[in-house]
């Protein structure tokens, strides 16, 4: 039996004139991610979208979960596919709603003729479907009002599809759509989820991450690049940017009073990402703050980080308690990743009494005797790229 | 780049020839199954056999006392198991031993055994007279390790056999002797004791093999059931390739007590010129086995140390697990300070270090304190 899964777009459908647009963009991000499971075909019609195997190896269940991660989905199902003939139509979908039937005990039909040369109307496909399946499955019985499961049956210009209950898809907006920005990526809990929201409401994802051999470790880097390759399973691919961070860090130690390191630090990291966030065409950087958390993401602290750069920083953490980003990282099976304990150069250098109520002057103050500029020059000149799938 | 300087053979070493030939004369010729009645079958019987022979009369041991098991883990696992079952419920161990043995126990005390953990003092060495006063009541089971594998601390198991089998009878008592094994000499007799675990890698043989020395009538509870093989003790087609490489491993060992000499030598150079270097601390005593000796460069947290060595090509192991997981329970145990446990090194030789190794690491280390910024613990 031929099986199809069907995708339904949801809000891609109020976004008028642009509409095509996305789904083609949608599309493209879904072959991308079945490409090697083998050969298909993709066709829209009234937002929807129907992936058909072409090849007799394909993974169907691989692919239906891979399906499910993938953003600008609302729900979709698996369908068998039928010829247009009625009786085609109540053979093979007895047979393949089986398993479906025989565990719920009322149900009813809906069906959607698109092909209006079809015989039966819509109403009388229902009833004369409805009728067969009790026939078929005696124990049944029909709930127009509650039933356990709806039985879809749509008839397309190119074939006929039954299916039985439709499942959640990722949501959000295809990855492209709105752009593409760079996530700061530590290797805590908080930035991979903080890259999935934003991925989610349709944004390419670049990533960078600050190294700072021997006080972090090569583990500390493979924790962000299989954190990211978690998050690539929503997002597409990532390109990561791995920047050189322990001279600087050295300088800062070696130049600035102790309770600014840091806040100068972050001050640091923010300059670099947004002068290779220009490079790589992003248009925003992202990081997983959350107010308050801790003394580098206070409001006044936020404010000195911020004002170093003039692109957009997203935050999409910054009203989320800890136990709901824990909730996403989890969901997104980031969390247990995240909390192997290998240093992150967040945590070398930490002053013991950080500033949580810094001012703009003060900080300025403090880095006056570092060589912003050649520093950054430098670590921008020697960051490393590398593509995570 | 500089030439390779290993110090971390306490965590595995190098596989040498012998034993990589004898891998590959079990998987490219004798490659039957030692059950098979037929004659592919007994030439890889042989192996096992000639195997288990070769490593027994290491250990004074008789040939069918030694059960080859799945590493040095599985060793343990399957000694502190036995312990089940029996009349007894208790289960006497010391704080110090490696975590197959204390993970086992814990889950034996998680059913309601009674389990007494024995300090230890300074030199990471028990004390008898706890073991004594832990011995009022029948024990199933006294599990001590010979030698620390942080530390290198020799732990008095042949005392401490004698006092078992004086207050607690029908204990049987278990030595995990991962550590020990090939570098010390052990006589199985002597010791007294009824179990014995050892492991393959730790002696330049292939990982995933050790084996349980398991003295004529003990009787044990086996782990894994299934075909009978290794006297229905270890069920499971042997791992014929990987016993004959354990075999090689033993065979390649030179003379015991003369190859530890060698090895003491090195230490005591070690211990010379990194004591003497006024910025780094020996946390190890100085009757330790040789093969084991950690150090702290205090001040400096171990991960960064670590991580700054091998950019130069020098492999160590940290003494605690990591600055953010916990610190290391053994250090922690000999009241070792907080600071020098945040700091500490496992340096374990074998017998391709030589003294240059040392001065390359003691450069090295050199370099660090003058380059690294120092932690704020």
């Amino acid at each position: 039996m031929k099986e199809i899964i069907l995708i339904k777009n949801g809000e891609l459908a109020l976004k008028g004139l642009n509409r095509s647009n996305f789904e083609d963009i949608l599309i493209k991000n879904i072959k991308r991610r079945l490409k090697d499971l083998g050969k298909i075909e993709v066709r829209k019609a009234q937002s929807a979208i129907y992936i058909e195997p072409r090849d007799e190896q394909f993974d169907f269940e691989e692919a239906l979960e891979r399906v499910s991660l993938i953003f600008g989905i609302a729900a979709f199902s698996r369908a068998c596919v039928c010829e247009k003939d009625f009786d085609d139509i109540v053979k093979k979908s007895t047979d393949y709603l089986k398993n479906t039937m025989e565990s719920v005990k009322t149900f009813k039909v809906e069906a959607k003729r698109a092909d209006k040369s079809f015989p039966l109307k819509s109403p009388e496909i229902c009833r004369e479907l409805g009728g067969e399946l009790i026939d078929a499955y005696p124990h049944l019985k029909v709930d127009v009002h509650n039933p356990d499961v709806v039985v879809y049956c749509e008839i397309r210009d190119f074939a006929a599809y039954v299916r039985a209950e439709q499942i959640p898809g990722a949501g959000g907006l295809p990855v492209g759509t709105a752009g593409r920005a760079s996530i700061l990526i530590s290797g805590g809990i908080d930035s991979p989820v903080a890259a999935w929201t934003m991925a989610k409401r349709g944004l390419k994802l670049n990533a960078i991450h600050f190294a700072s051999p021997p006080y972090t470790s090569l583990r500390a880097e493979m924790k962000v690049k299989t954190l990211l390759s978690k998050v690539a399973r929503y997002s597409g691919t990532v390109n990561l940017a791995i920047v050189p961070f322990t001279e600087i860090q050295d300088k800062i130690a070696e130049h600035c009073p102790e309770d600014y390191f840091t806040l100068i630090m972050r001050r640091m990291m923010m300059r670099i990402s947004e002068r290779l966030a220009e490079k790589s065409g992003s248009a925003a950087l992202i990081t997983g703050e959350s107010l308050g958390q801790v003394a580098s993401q206070t409001l006044p602290a936020l404010v000195t980080t911020d004002s170093v750069v003039k692109m957009p920083v997203l935050r999409p953490l910054i009203g989320m308690d800890k136990e709901e980003i824990v909730r996403i990282a989890r969901n997104i099976d980031t969390f247990e990743t995240s909390i192997l304990p290998y240093e992150d150069c967040c945590t070398v250098f930490t002053p013991k009494h950080p500033k949580t109520r810094p001012t703009l002057a003060n900080c300025e103050a403090a880095e006056r005797n570092l060589q912003i500029d050649a520093l950054v020059e430098k670590a921008v000149n020697e960051t490393q790229y590398t593509y995570i799938e | 780049m500089e030439r390779l300087v290993y110090l971390d053979n306490s965590a595995t070493t190098r596989p040498c020839k012998t034993a990589v030939d004898y891998i590959n004369r079990a998987l490219t010729q004798n490659w039957g199954n030692p059950s098979s009645l037929h004659g592919l079958g007994i030439s890889a019987e042989a192996e096992v056999t000639a195997a288990r022979e070769e490593i027994a009369k290491k250990i004074s041991a008789r040939p069918d006392e030694i059960i080859f098991t799945g590493g040095g883990t599985e060793a343990n696992n399957t000694a502190v198991m036995s312990a089940a079952g029996g009349r007894y419920k208790k289960v006497i161990t010391t704080a110090v031993e490696h975590p197959s043995v204390l993970q086992t126990v814990k889950r034996l005390e998680n059913v309601g055994f009674e389990v007494v953990r024995i300090g230890c003092d300074g030199r990471g060495v028990i004390d008898l007279k706890e073991l004594e006063s832990a011995l009022c009541g029948e024990a199933a089971l006294v599990s001590i390790m010979l030698v620390n594998n942080e530390l290198g601390s020799i732990q008095p198991v042949a005392d401490a056999v004698r006092l078992v089998r004086k207050l607690s009878p029908n204990a049987l008592f278990h030595c995990d002797a991962v550590q020990a094994f090939g570098k010390i000499p052990i006589n199985v007799k002597s010791l007294g004791v009824d179990m014995l675990s050892a492991s393959a890698h730790k002696i330049h043989g292939p990982k995933g093999v050790g084996f349980l020395y398991c003295k004529k009538g003990i009787k044990l509870n086996p782990l894994i059931t299934g075909g009978g093989q290794e006297r229905g003790l270890r069920s499971g087609t042997e791992s014929v390739p990987l016993i004959a490489g354990f075999s090689g491993a033993v065979k390649e060992l030179p003379d015991i007590k003369a190859q530890e000499n060698e090895i003491r030598n090195i230490n005591l150079y070690a211990r010379k010129i990194l004591g003497d270097s006024g910025f780094i601390d020996i946390n190890s005593p100085e009757d330790a086995c040789p093969y084991i000796l950690n150090i702290s460069v205090t001040g400096y947290r171990s991960e960064t140390v670590l991580h700054f060595l091998e950019s130069k090509n020098i492999f160590v192991s940290s003494g605690s697990a990591c600055a953010k997981g916990e610190a290391s329970y053994v250090l922690s145990a000999v009241g070792l300070p907080a600071k020098r446990i945040d700091s500490a090194l496992r340096l374990s030789f074998s017998r391709e270090n030589t003294r240059e190794d040392i001065e390359l690491l003691y450069a090295a280390l050199s370099e660090a304190v003058k380059k690294l910024r120092r932690s704020k613990l």
